[in-house]
């Protein structure tokens, strides 16, 4: 059976990449504008790469792929992502 | 070749198990100490991965079950798992393995957090909102705790001895089973008895399978539960 | 430097008859990427479009009255599993290219839900690929990419497009789904070509 889970379980592969905790960051997805929390993409991850969708439109936000010595990040569905920070 | 952890950045670590306790019959807590564990906060998880002789490897996610410092992970075996079944019924103390984190920090319970607390779990989505309950108690926090906990039979639910102990013992914090075997699928009427009114704009954790979770968040907002404040967690599978 | 864990075995085997890096499976994994799309047969279309727009339309009524073979082949994921002796029925791609009047090198393949994978035409002629709508003697069910799925067993599994439509030919190379995030623009498994670069 296939079965997606959501955007918590791209932690790792984030934080490998990110210094801060994307997973708790506001994306908004290209497809529709919708706005939400990484944490609650819909993810696909039986798959050669982590595929992270819209809940809204099912539209792929975002994909991370790791190989043995690189990454690719692919965010070409997302408008932007707010990453909460401390003040300055 | 040793490996220099740069600060910051997610490594690999070496973790070697130093307890294996029986929770049911078929999930299993294994206790572990990882040398510079940076700490971790309630809900978030680790990444373990495994490697055969022959040099296959499998890598899984984990929640962490225990307040920090400590480092427990509660696995149920899945009947058709190919992680689940090592970790559940093979590893033993003093074997190792890798580990990595702790990551996530959306699903994750702060005991400054002030706002009261409504834990919703289905089947080994508990472990998470363990870590939570755990936390609280660890921190000497008075914020009210409800958990709803949905599992199949009274066999099958994870920390049943625990949770008795501390719904007597830690001040502010209700514990409600719901045994779907035979009571049947988690329904509006038990959140809204069991759970917070909305008004008091509580922080709602739900874990559990894709299903699950997407039932019991469906219901609190239709409660009047604003999203925002209803986090969910889904681990895939079926309920 | 991985800590080897002497009681796990997982459910892959080594085995020195596979391509490098792959381990036996007996199951048959199901990989997704998004929902499974559930194309009723009778409904489902496939088109070739030419470099120049010319498109040809095949139904399900069409596909299965064209000549088939049922073939028995060995796939490769890149994931790292390999399957041995899968049975597939289905129509060599070249009949679909027979009467095309094309000077493209390359096709992409496109799916239903909106899944696209990147070949050299060359790979998609003679006995190489096939337009598969049965395997192990049943409909393809939609988990493995029915009512119809293109077989392209010598490179890695995912250019074997689940969920198939239509196929674009290209005068010029240009990456899928996968290769635009790392994976192989050719995907050879004899030669691991798993990322880019390999």
């Amino acid at each position: 059976m296939t079965a997606s889970v959501d955007g918590n379980a791209l932690a790792g592969a984030l934080r490998e990449i990110f210094a801060v905790d994307v997973t708790a960051a506001v994306v908004r997805c290209c497809g529709c504008g919708q706005a939400g929390a990484v944490a609650q993409l819909t993810v696909w991850a039986h798959a050669p790469g982590l595929v992270a969708r819209c809940p809204g439109c099912s539209d792929v936000v975002l994909r991370v792929v790791r190989g043995p010595d690189r990454a690719w990040l692919d965010l070409r569905g997302t408008v932007a992502l707010e990453v909460a920070l401390p003040a300055e | 070749m040793a490996r220099t952890a740069i600060p910051g950045r997610l490594t690999w670590r070496a973790a070697t198990v130093t307890a294996v306790r029986d929770e049911t019959p078929t999930a299993r807590t294994l206790t572990l100490d990882v040398p510079g564990w940076p700490g971790h906060l309630a809900g978030q998880h680790v990444d373990v991965r495994l490697t055969a002789p022959d040099g296959y490897s499998a890598q899984r996610s984990y929640s962490l079950a225990s307040a920090s410092p400590t480092v427990e992970l509660t696995v149920q075996v899945l009947a058709d798992g190919e992680v689940s079944p090592y970790l559940g019924t093979a590893v033993k103390p003093g074997d190792q393995l890798e580990l990595r984190g702790p990551v996530g920090g959306w699903f994750v319970w702060r005991p400054t957090d002030p706002a009261p607390v409504l834990l919703v779990a289905g089947g080994s989505g508990i472990v998470p909102l363990m870590a939570m309950i755990r936390t609280r108690a660890a921190a000497g926090s008075r914020t009210p705790f409800r958990l709803v906990h949905s599992a199949r039979t009274p066999a099958d639910a994870l920390y049943a001895t625990e949770l008795a102990r501390r719904t007597r013992d830690d001040a502010g914090l209700d514990v409600h089973h719901v045994w779907s075997r035979t009571a049947g699928r988690l329904t509006v009427a038990t959140l809204n008895t069991h759970g917070w009114p909305p008004d008091f704009a509580p922080a709602c954790y739900v874990c559990g399978p894709t299903g699950f979770v997407e039932a019991a968040a469906d219901m609190l907002v239709a409660l009047g539960h604003s999203p925002r404040l209803v986090k969910t967690e889904r681990f895939g599978g079926t309920p | 430097m991985a800590i080897v864990s002497p009681g796990f075995h997982g459910r892959r085997r080594a085995d020195p008859d596979l391509p490098p890096g792959q381990y036996l499976t007996t199951d048959f994994p199901v990989l997704s990427a998004g929902p499974t799309p559930r194309v009723p047969a009778d409904r489902w279309q496939f088109t070739v479009t030419t470099e120049t727009g010319a498109a040809t339309t095949w139904t399900w009524a069409d596909l299965t009255a064209m000549p088939a073979r049922d073939v028995t082949v060995d796939i490769h994921c890149v994931t790292k599993w390999s399957k041995l002796g899968t049975t597939w029925r289905g129509v060599p791609v070249s009949a679909f290219l027979e009467d095309v009047d094309t000077a493209a090198d390359y096709a992409m393949a496109h799916s239903y839900g909106g899944y696209t994978t990147n070949l050299p035409l060359d790979d998609l002629l003679d006995d190489q690929a096939w337009v598969a709508y049965r395997y192990d003697g049943d409909d393809i069910t939609p988990e493995h990419g029915g009512p119809v799925r293109l077989l392209v067993p010598h490179l890695y599994f995912w250019k074997s497009a689940k969920w198939l439509r239509g196929l674009t030919l290209m005068l010029e190379d240009s990456p899928g789904f996968w290769e635009t995030a790392g994976y192989h623009d050719y995907g050879d498994p004899w030669r691991e070509q798993r990322y880019q670069g390999d």
